[in-house]
């Protein structure tokens, strides 16, 4: 058996064909299977599998996409819970969004936000305020409810509005530190969704608690994405560009100096990195991941109102991230996915399991027992059996290995950054390796 | 010439009189030291030079352009650099992301350039990896440049701080006790390393330490504090000899003897 395990770890060939295998497995079980959660969820594990095989990274997007873009997509169209799985597979698009924008703010920044929904708040009400009659209330001009087809540019509306927002939130918060300043950040969410809550006097904006209903699905080339299979497309391309900035960002001047605000508030200002500058970019980029998704979510649901956005919520984001690993990319997107997921179908079908089997007499369970109304009972012990065993999350934030063949060998590199006072060094060229 | 010159610095805590009426001249390519017992407002003085703290009164000129009061990362991007007397690495970033952060005001990258991989934004990146992993070759410490900067031995974080002060390209560097905490043989690698510093870089250096041996050895001019007051100023031989430098060190019967004996 250990002989059977090194020979896969150690050939990529091997894992290439079984991971092909497992794949083909899962979704002709999908396929066959009417209705079976099992075979979902075993399908998406492949996922995981596909990231822990050792196979280069291009043909690792290649696999990945081919299953978000076609195997997904297709196995679940078969059966009568197509509408259901996709609905499922929309919603972790969206809160894996969200995580990773989180994770900037919170992982890489290192700074407690505890009010991150009001950002998603602040996107979803963007569209929806626009895409009902709403906006008539109180805009001079202009005809509403705006087409559906104002969806896209209203995704990249809801993307600046959010960061905007972030900034705001940040000059006045940026002030404290550490506990405080996720008190604050608490304060906001709050502030945020009672404002909605209440701004339907004196002129009405926000349509109060009532929420507005209604909102224009998206529209493009005439067709109405009325369904959750045609927004999970949309979420994915938003997730796919969320998943390729975060990571172009990780590695970058800003997510190094995040990351030196972290560990080193003093140290990081000694190098020149401006404080108030770096953390308003990790509020407003984080933000604007949330913003985003806020208007798809307004545009999925059709109807929002100032429920849809509470501390909980804050705080199953913050879970996703933190069960995944602060700051560390793939481990916040499977987070999102496993909390989602709990959240979204596991809880509801072991739920509707036990109710069969009480039905049918075979155990009595009392209706506060279902696992559904005990949700934030076993994200609590899950945190915790987390803080106990794996503080850093399912996948740690790991370090980039830099190869030094890569940057001494490469061409143009004569060239050299422009120097207030260039070392001597620099003229002689230092002989290294 | 002077490069940075620092005229009646003076910084009180409340009543606390840290820093009084100090005065400071650093020559351009030499090693200023600056010495005291503990508590006498080295470190305060550095972080008023630095910008971490706001001097009560005074003035501190870089090449005759005041930058008392400035904001540190402003300091930093004028062209002082410095390392601290408590080791403030980045601990979980690796050894070549830390020297890689000291550039950060030399890289022009933007947040659109950075997300949409421009052409120049990547060059530039390689470019300043390249130039990350000479310093640390400068300092000797190549060989770990994957790793955690908080894996590293005590000597080689010290070493590392001053690599990364150096990716900065300061024209004033303020190095904080670099030999606290280090054995004889690293105290002496660490010398030779500041002295190259000092004639390769044209480096101007102003050192505080307790390490007398090596601030004799390598400093060209010395200022001595005590209870946050200048007690004395002058060449390394001068200030062995000043009664109340070895006053203010071993006390006021260890001053008499001495003066006995000579």
């Amino acid at each position: 058996m250990k002989k059977i395990l090194e020979q896969i770890r150690g050939n990529k060939w091997l894992q290439l064909g079984l991971l092909v295998g497992y794949i083909a497995l899962t979704s002709l079980s999908l396929i066959l299977a009417q209705r079976s959660v099992a075979a979902f969820l075993l399908l998406l594990l492949s996922f995981l599998l596909l990231y822990y095989t050792k196979l280069p990274n291009w043909s690792k997007w290649a696999i990945g996409l081919a299953i978000m873009f076609f195997i997904l997509p297709f196995s679940a169209m078969q059966g009568p819970a197509y509408q259901e799985y996709m609905d499922v597979a929309t919603l972790v698009g969206i809160y894996v969004s969200m995580a990773l924008g989180l994770n900037i703010v919170v992982g890489m920044a290192g700074l407690l936000d505890l009010g991150f929904v009001a950002f998603f708040a602040v996107g979803a009400y963007t569209y929806g305020i626009f895409a009902t009659a709403q906006a008539s209330n109180f805009m001079p001009f202009g005809t509403y409810p705006l087409s559906g087809n104002s969806f896209w540019i209203f995704i990249i509306l809801g993307c600046f509005v959010a960061a905007l927002f972030g900034v705001l939130l940040g000059i006045p918060v940026l002030r404290v530190k550490g506990d405080y300043l996720a008190i604050v950040t608490l304060g906001f969410g709050e502030i945020i969704r009672i404002v909605f809550n209440n701004l339907d006097q004196p002129v009405n904006i926000t349509n109060g608690a009532l929420g507005l209903s209604s909102i224009a699905p998206p529209k493009i080339f005439g067709i109405e994405l009325l369904y959750s299979n045609q927004i999970y497309f949309v979420v994915l391309f938003i997730l796919l560009f969320v998943i390729f900035a975060v990571r172009s960002l990780e590695h970058s001047k800003l997510g190094r100096s995040w990351k030196a605000v972290r560990e080193n508030e003093i140290a990081a200002q000694a190098m020149g990195i401006p404080l108030v500058k770096t953390k308003l970019m990790a509020f407003a980029i984080g933000a604007s991941f949330s913003g985003m998704m806020g208007v798809v979510f307004a545009a999925k649901q059709a109807f929002i109102d100032p429920t849809s956005f509470t501390m909980l919520q804050s705080i199953n984001i913050l879970v996703m991230v933190l069960l995944g690993g602060m700051g560390s990319v793939p481990g916040v997107i499977l987070g999102a996915a496993v909390v989602t997921i709990l959240n979204a179908q596991v809880l509801n079908e072991l739920t509707m399991w036990f109710n069969s089997l009480s039905t049918a007499g075979i155990i009595t369970l009392p209706d506060a027992m279902s696992p559904v109304k005990m949700q934030r009972f076993f994200f609590g012990a899950l945190l915790i059996l987390f803080a106990l065993y794996r503080s850093k999350g399912l996948i740690p934030a790991k370090n980039v290995v830099y190869d030094k063949q890569k940057f001494l060998s490469e061409k143009g590199t004569k060239k050299r950054l422009q120097s207030v006072a260039a070392p001597k060094e620099d003229e002689h060229g230092h002989t290294g390796s | 010439m002077a490069i940075l010159e620092v005229e009646k610095l003076t910084k009180t805590f409340g009543g606390l009189t840290a820093n009084k009426e100090i005065s400071l001249q650093a020559e351009a390519n030499k090693i200023t030291a600056v010495i005291g017992p503990n508590g006498a407002g080295k470190t305060t003085f550095f972080n008023m030079i630095t910008g971490v703290y706001k001097p009560t009164s005074g003035s501190i000129k870089l090449r005759g352009e005041s930058i008392g009061g400035l904001k540190p990362h402003t300091v930093a991007k004028k062209g002082i650099s410095r390392t601290f007397q408590n080791i403030r690495l980045f601990g979980p970033i690796t050894v070549l992301e830390n020297v890689l952060v000291g550039m950060h005001t030399h890289l022009k990258a933007g947040i659109f350039g950075t997300i949409f991989h421009l052409p120049g934004v990547d060059r530039e990146e390689r470019i300043a990896e390249r130039e990350a992993y000479r310093l640390l070759e400068y300092v000797g410490l190549e060989e770990h440049y994957n790793d955690e900067a908080a894996s590293l031995s005590y000597g080689s974080q010290r070493r590392l701080e001053i690599a990364r002060a150096l990716a900065t390209k300061p024209s004033v560097l303020l190095l904080d006790e670099p030999a606290a905490g280090m054995n004889p043989k690293e105290t002496a690698d660490l010398t030779g390393l500041i002295q190259k510093i000092k004639q390769e870089m044209d480096m101007t250096i102003i050192l505080i330490e307790h390490d007398m041996k090596l601030v004799m050895e390598i400093s060209d001019y010395i200022y001595v504090l005590d209870h946050g007051e200048l007690i004395a100023e002058g060449l390394p031989a001068q200030i062995r000899h000043d009664k109340k430098v070895i006053e203010a060190y071993l006390g006021k019967g260890a001053a008499e003897e001495q003066e006995a004996e000579g």
